[in-house]
């Protein structure tokens, strides 16, 4: 290619300043384009809203706030961040729950116990799988993948005061020690 | 002098001044070409760490002159096995910077441009200056970038060939402990880095709730500090591998852990390793892997053979074991693909496009959402989105290009494409006919 690269830099040499036809700004990367086609081919429950903190051309950013309209989280809402990566969909979106929940499958600092957001990611998943996920740990809380292990302790055996927990929780106050502000 | 020059560069003249049965087509041997590859050849080198060290030496024996290296990182201890142009009084200092200095202190004649800096925070355009990208990274999402921004020069005929002088060749390098490759990338030619993303494999990932319930190796402890442990404690201050006061307390914290599931085996350098996802480096499969680099750059450039088609793999670590595979290219790929080719008035709004992607044969696409370098142009969903962006669609395409003649755009939607409903994602290249490519700021297009 020497050839090619000489006579490249010749025309360099003579023509500093000419005004290229192509544009140079810069492109979307692969994960962003893929992004763009995950989030306008969102098809959410009407219990699922998403919304862009930063604009139209941040997608990259986003939050999901899901109200379950059934089970023992019915009509609480809880808000997810969603943060992707440059190199999506090759790792997953990396979620947390900015709700403070009462949950045997979210941590109180909000890490998600979710396998497809971890061990089981795959490329060929997508944005509206990964919420979905999330909305069936709203319907189907999982005493057996805890990371709140008091919480799944109760749910496993004394769902009556599970259900009496979460209630407390989700209208803003205490179980055991810990606090839950109000998310209904 | 004269008999000093050939003898320095008497190997290199046995490639370069003889014609030989396995050359490039567009090989012309002699002293010409020696001087030209001197002279005109300006090589850019990514990374100067393992593979960067040994590249940037390579090269600069191999007869090129021109060099450039780039790397944000500082010198670091453990670096000094094999990256061996540091020695301990450099530690703390820039890599780019003392590698430069090293190898234009032992190679005559050679110069070397060193930037200290993050490849995102260099303009486009200053990749456009080097006639070929040598890649000594260790991360997909740097590759993935390079390889976004030379294929972004890239060009296409109207019979959707490549437009030979738009082509940015890149030579890449990878190890991973015993094992590393090799690849020669020629976008629109040979397969790019997202052509074959598959080969990279997903990184191993443990449940959240194996570490935080049922931790059974020295791994799971060191990824509860690092994942669970510390966002308890330091509420909302992030963890960064590269202080090492946090490095210390995570480590302390999953030595604990172990004790108290009476688990073996953590120590301070596995937290490191677990932690920033490293596996050791082996300065032999390096130099390997750096010198088939370097000799297919000097094949790229001279012609002096044909170069590797494309990939070759080496395996070190039992025996050895190396294999050359030609993988095919993604045609419809959408970083180096040639999209589909379509003329447009520059009169024509986003809205009146929408619908020509409907009638297109080649395209069939309904509900199509736009996206350009620009920015996000229209989504049809969801909601929240689509209605910031429905502006966009009384606006001239040409308006919301940036107003150049031509340039690429993404769209996706649902085709109809082989009788057959499917979600659909594809590049276009837009040729505005009647722009004289030159943005005019006096004129005014009403919309």
């Amino acid at each position: 290619m020497i050839g090619l690269f000489k006579v490249k830099e010749k025309q360099r040499e003579q023509a500093q300043n000419a005004t290229r036809g192509g544009a140079s700004v810069k492109k979307q990367s692969a994960g962003e384009l893929r992004l763009h086609k995950d989030i306008s081919e969102l098809n959410l429950p009407s219990s699922c809203t998403i919304s862009f903190p930063n604009g139209k051309d941040d997608l990259m950013n986003f939050e999901v706030s899901i109200k379950p309209d059934d089970g023992y989280y019915q009509n609480g809402t809880f808000v997810f961040t969603f943060q992707v990566s440059p190199v999506y969909p090759h790792e997953a979106p990396k979620v947390k729950c900015k709700t403070k929940v009462y949950h045997p499958n979210i941590d109180l600092e909000g890490n998600v116990c979710l396998n497809i957001l971890r061990e089981d990611w795959k490329p060929v998943l997508n944005i509206n799988t990964v919420i979905y996920g999330l909305f069936h740990l709203f319907t189907e809380p999982n005493s057996e993948d805890p990371l709140n292990h008091d919480a799944a302790a109760v749910l496993r055996d004394n769902p009556k005061l599970f259900e009496t927990n979460v209630r407390r929780a989700m209208t803003g106050g205490y179980v055991g020690q810990t606090f839950f502000p109000r998310c209904i | 002098m004269d008999a000093v020059d050939v003898s320095k560069s008497r190997d290199l003249d046995k490639l370069l001044l003889r014609h030989g049965n396995l050359v490039d087509p567009g090989f012309s041997p002699g002293p010409d070409l020696r001087d030209d590859i001197r002279e005109y050849v300006k090589i850019l080198v990514v990374g100067a760490g393992g593979l960067g060290c040994e590249l940037l030496k390579d090269l600069a024996l191999s007869g090129f002159r021109n060099l450039d290296v780039i790397d944000m990182d500082r010198i670091e201890v453990t670096n000094l096995n094999r990256q061996f142009l540091f020695r301990l009084e450099d530690v703390g200092k820039p890599k780019a910077e003392v590698a430069a200095k090293r190898v234009m202190e032992r190679v005559s004649g050679v110069e070397i441009v060193p930037h200290f800096s993050r490849i995102e925070d260099k303009e486009i355009e200053f990749y456009n200056d080097f006639n070929i990208i040598a890649l000594g990274l260790d991360s997909i999402e740097a590759r993935k970038y390079i390889n976004g921004v030379a294929c972004g020069f890239l060009e296409y005929n109207d019979d959707d060939t490549p437009k030979s002088q738009t082509i940015k060749p890149m030579v890449d390098g990878g190890t991973e402990g015993f094992k590393g490759h090799a690849r020669v990338i020629m976008p629109g030619v040979t397969p790019c880095f997202e052509c074959t993303i598959w080969l990279f494999p997903p990184q191993v990932k443990f449940p959240l709730c194996t570490l935080a319930e049922t931790p059974r190796n020295a791994a799971h402890c060191i990824e509860y500090a690092h994942l669970i442990k510390w966002d308890e404690v330091h509420k909302g201050k992030s963890f960064d591998p590269d202080v090492p006061e946090h490095m210390q307390w995570v480590y302390d914290e999953a030595i604990r852990r172990a004790e108290l599931f009476g688990i073996p085996g953590v120590t301070y350098s596995l937290t490191q390793g677990v932690v920033k996802n490293i596996i050791p480096a082996i300065a032999s499969t390096n130099a390997i892997i750096s010198s088939a680099c370097a000799l297919e750059t000097l094949k790229i450039v001279s012609g002096c053979s044909k170069t590797l088609t494309n990939y070759l793999a080496y395996n070190g670590g039992e025996g050895l074991y190396t294999k050359v595979t030609d993988f095919p290219r993604v045609n419809d790929c959408l970083v180096c693909g040639p999209g589909i080719l379509i003329e447009l008035d520059t009169s024509v709004t986003l809205s009146k496009f929408i619908e020509m992607l409907e009638e297109h044969p080649k395209l069939l696409l309904s509900k199509a959402s736009v996206i350009h370098g620009n920015g996000n142009l229209y989504m049809q969903a969801p909601p929240v989105l689509e209605e910031m962006l429905r502006g966009n669609l009384s606006k001239p395409l040409y308006d919301l290009m940036g107003r150049v003649q031509k340039d690429t755009i993404h769209v996706s939607g649902t085709s109809l494409l082989n009788e057959q409903k499917q979600s659909f994602s594809t590049k276009l290249r837009v040729l505005f006919k009647g722009a004289d490519g030159v943005a005019d700021m006096d004129t005014a297009i009403g919309a």
